[in-house]
């Protein structure tokens, strides 16, 4: 498995809050990794950061070789960096095909003109795109509500439709930021097996925040926990889950 | 039919009766005493009340038979389809207006085929800035500066002996790439910040105007603007604009300065036509739904790889180049501009057919210009309280109907029966 993602030293800091210190973390190939701590720990942060959306104080973020420090929010997730965001960012008062079709704009037709003459290749590609998103709206079981407002669905729906929007600009990485908050034990069971699924079938590799341990102990591969913005332990479910710092972090949360 | 409807179109009836009643209902006498307040005459009472019908029954059955339509569609087999300009209904109806456009000005007065020709180029106005505020959510407030733009353009190179047609396209370019220009430095700019920048533009470009007197004539500005012509044919009584003929000679008539005026008509709706064409095309295209996309949520937009400043970019550059387009046409029509046409006010008046229309609702926005032009001009003894009706009629807009006349339907994706 080659390596995808290989962060060092990445630190972040908000005038005399360190909110991440000196962070490394690697991801991999088809692999899931968490990152866990408490509750202020730094892990938005560090997504922040990784896409772009922070300018990180000091540390590397390397991509497939290619240095990420500084690079605008857009253009890493142009590299196929893509991410959820914590509290649900959709583009409400649009359409839920409609939320999938922005996400596809670097891939389809955007010349002007072929798109004001309505050309065939325009044609051809924003059938190809409508197809596109059926196959992500099938994927994630938001098929019948294709022509709903995004604002309109439930919580859950909303949540998966964040996922789907993601995977339809085709990602090598993508970063989840707690999509299980505020999910029904049912609805987490799904999320455990979409992820799956995308890590098995779609070839792309996860970042995971999240606070619920029965789920990040299920399906990571690997498990960073912060604390307070400082690394506190890294390693396999089983290996994280006898580290006594952990267990002394979270005073007993599982 | 529910309580909700029929409330819904109660309060819509009653919102088109303060709003108009203002304007129509009542008008003012100088009498001895001072001016009075009395109604006004029966025929203006008769449109008041014929309006508010139409605008209850409309609301009352419209939402229910496109409700019906919709449903009637959508419960068949999901398979998608992209939305297509020619929905049959919808189409037939645009057929019907545009066929009474055309036929209209042959059978009114002068007054009022030159009145529909300036609502017309308040529509194509409406219709671009619809594009940057109603779209792609920028608060522009110094729009009337890429329309000044557009109206010296062509009065600079009619000057130079340019046809109307050929300076069309160059005064809408020079406008978008003013649009470019000045969106440059001001589209990291948000919200509130923007429009006072915007603001700014505005009254800088018409300063200039006043004050590059080599140029533009300064506050004479420039008057003998070339009128357009029909494939030459000239609308004038004698030879004047440097066509090879006037058209009553050349279709052996006699001269009709009316004409004229229903030859302008003619164009300004055919530039109306094509913009909302144009408008529609960009809003089934990639670019126009990043543009509503960045109005929802910008941080979105650059988690997935869309880069606001080039989405920004373009909304502010198209939406000029539209003001550009009306602003050739408003000096071609008058034959005179200076930078008096191009104050704050038209701005103004141009966000305010927007936001009355209906943010990003196409139809709301014609249907809104014509209400903001036509409606003082059938009022006149008003006019000296017309800022404080348009005033009064936003704040009730803002409080009955803050989301417009005629709120956005966008382009939706219809579910299709599977073959
Ligand atoms: N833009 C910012 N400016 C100042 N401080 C910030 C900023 N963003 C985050 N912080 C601070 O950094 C710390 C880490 O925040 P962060 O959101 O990364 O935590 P988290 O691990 O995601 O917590 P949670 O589990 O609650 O989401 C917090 O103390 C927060 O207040
Ligand atoms: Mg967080």
């Amino acid at each position: 498995m080659s390596l995808l993602l290989d962060v060092t030293g990445l630190t972040m800091r908000f005038g005399g809050l360190l909110a991440v210190d000196n962070v490394a973390l690697r991801l991999h190939e088809k692999e899931v990794v968490s990152v866990i701590g408490p509750n202020g720990a730094g892990k938005t942060t560090v997504f922040n950061c990784l896409t772009g959306f922070y300018q990180p104080t000091s540390g590397q973020i390397v991509y497939r070789g290619e240095h990420l420090e500084g690079m605008k929010g857009h253009l890493i997730a142009r590299k196929g960096i893509v991410r959820t965001f914590q509290h649900v960012r959709l583009f409400k008062d649009m359409t839920v095909v409609e939320n999938l079709l922005v996400a596809q704009h670097r891939h389809l037709d955007t010349n002007f003109f072929s798109g004001l003459l309505n050309t065939k290749r325009f044609r051809k590609s924003e059938r190809s795109a409508l197809e596109f998103a059926k196959y992500w709206l099938d994927k994630v079981g938001l098929t019948e509500f294709a022509n709903r407002k995004a604002g309109n669905l439930a919580y859950g729906q909303q949540r998966r439709l964040e996922i789907a929007r993601c995977m339809v600009t085709r990602p090598e990485i993508l970063m989840l930021d707690e999509p299980a908050a505020g999910l029904n034990p049912r609805e987490t069971e799904d999320l455990d097996r979409l992820i799956l699924e995308l890590r098995d079938q779609e070839d792309v590799s996860i970042l995971l925040i999240e606070h619920d341990m029965k789920l990040v102990m299920g399906i990571s591969d690997r498990i960073y926990v912060v604390n307070q913005g400082c690394p506190l332990a890294d390693g396999t479910p089983e290996q994280v889950r006898n580290n006594p710092e952990v267990i002394k972090a979270y005073l007993g949360e599982f | 039919m529910s309580k909700q409807v029929i409330v819904n179109a109660l309060i819509s009836a009653v919102t088109f009766l303060v709003l108009a009643g203002w304007l129509l209902g009542i008008s003012m006498q100088a009498e001895p005493g001072g001016v009075q307040l009395v109604f006004a005459e029966p025929s203006h009472l008769h449109w008041l009340w014929g309006g508010m019908a139409a605008v209850f029954f409309g609301q009352l059955f419209l939402p229910n038979l496109f409700g019906k339509l919709r449903s009637g569609v959508s419960a068949n087999k999901p398979s998608f389809k992209l939305p297509s300009m020619d929905r049959k209904g919808g189409n037939l109806i645009a057929c019907f207006v545009l066929a009474g456009a055309i036929i209209w000005p042959f059978m009114v007065s002068r007054g009022s085929v030159d009145l529909a020709t300036l609502t017309l180029i308040y529509v194509m106005l409406g219709l671009g800035l619809n594009v940057v505020v109603g779209l792609a959510g920028l608060l522009d407030l110094g729009y009337v500066g890429f329309y000044a733009v557009g109206a010296y353009s062509y009065a600079l190179l009619a000057a130079e002996g340019w046809g109307f047609w050929t300076c069309l396209p160059i005064a809408g370019a020079m406008a978008a790439l003013f649009g470019f220009l000045l969106g440059f430095p001001v589209l990291r700019l948000r919200g509130d910040y923007l429009a006072i920048v915007t603001l700014g533009f505005g009254e800088i470009i018409r300063l200039l105007l006043n004050n590059l007197t080599e140029l533009t004539g300064g506050p004479n500005g420039i008057s003998g603007i070339a009128k357009p012509t029909l494939f030459g044919l000239e609308f004038n009584r004698k030879l004047k604009d440097g066509g090879f003929d006037t058209f009553h000679n050349f279709f052996d008539i006699s001269y009709n300065s009316q004409y004229k005026v229903i030859f302008l008509y003619l164009m300004a709706l055919l530039l109306v036509v094509l913009t909302i064409i144009v408008i529609n095309r960009l809003l089934r295209m990639p670019i126009g739904r990043a543009w509503e996309a960045l109005r929802e949520d910008e941080i979105a937009c650059r988690s997935l790889g869309l880069s606001p400043t080039v989405v920004k970019l373009s909304a502010f550059t198209i939406g000029a180049a539209f003001a550009g387009f009306a602003g050739s046409f408003f000096a071609a029509r008058q034959g005179f501009i200076s930078p008096e046409s191009f104050t704050f006010i038209e701005s103004a008046i141009i966000l305010a057919i927007v936001v009355l229309g209906g943010m990003g609702s196409q139809i709301g926005v014609i249907l809104a210009a014509i209400m903001m032009t036509v409606l003082p001009e059938l009022a006149r003894e008003f006019n000296e309280y017309r800022m404080l009706m348009f005033g009064l009629m936003m704040v009730f807009m803002m409080i009955w109907r803050p989301q417009g006349l005629l709120p956005m339907s966008r382009p939706h994706m219809q579910l299709k029966q599977e073959a």
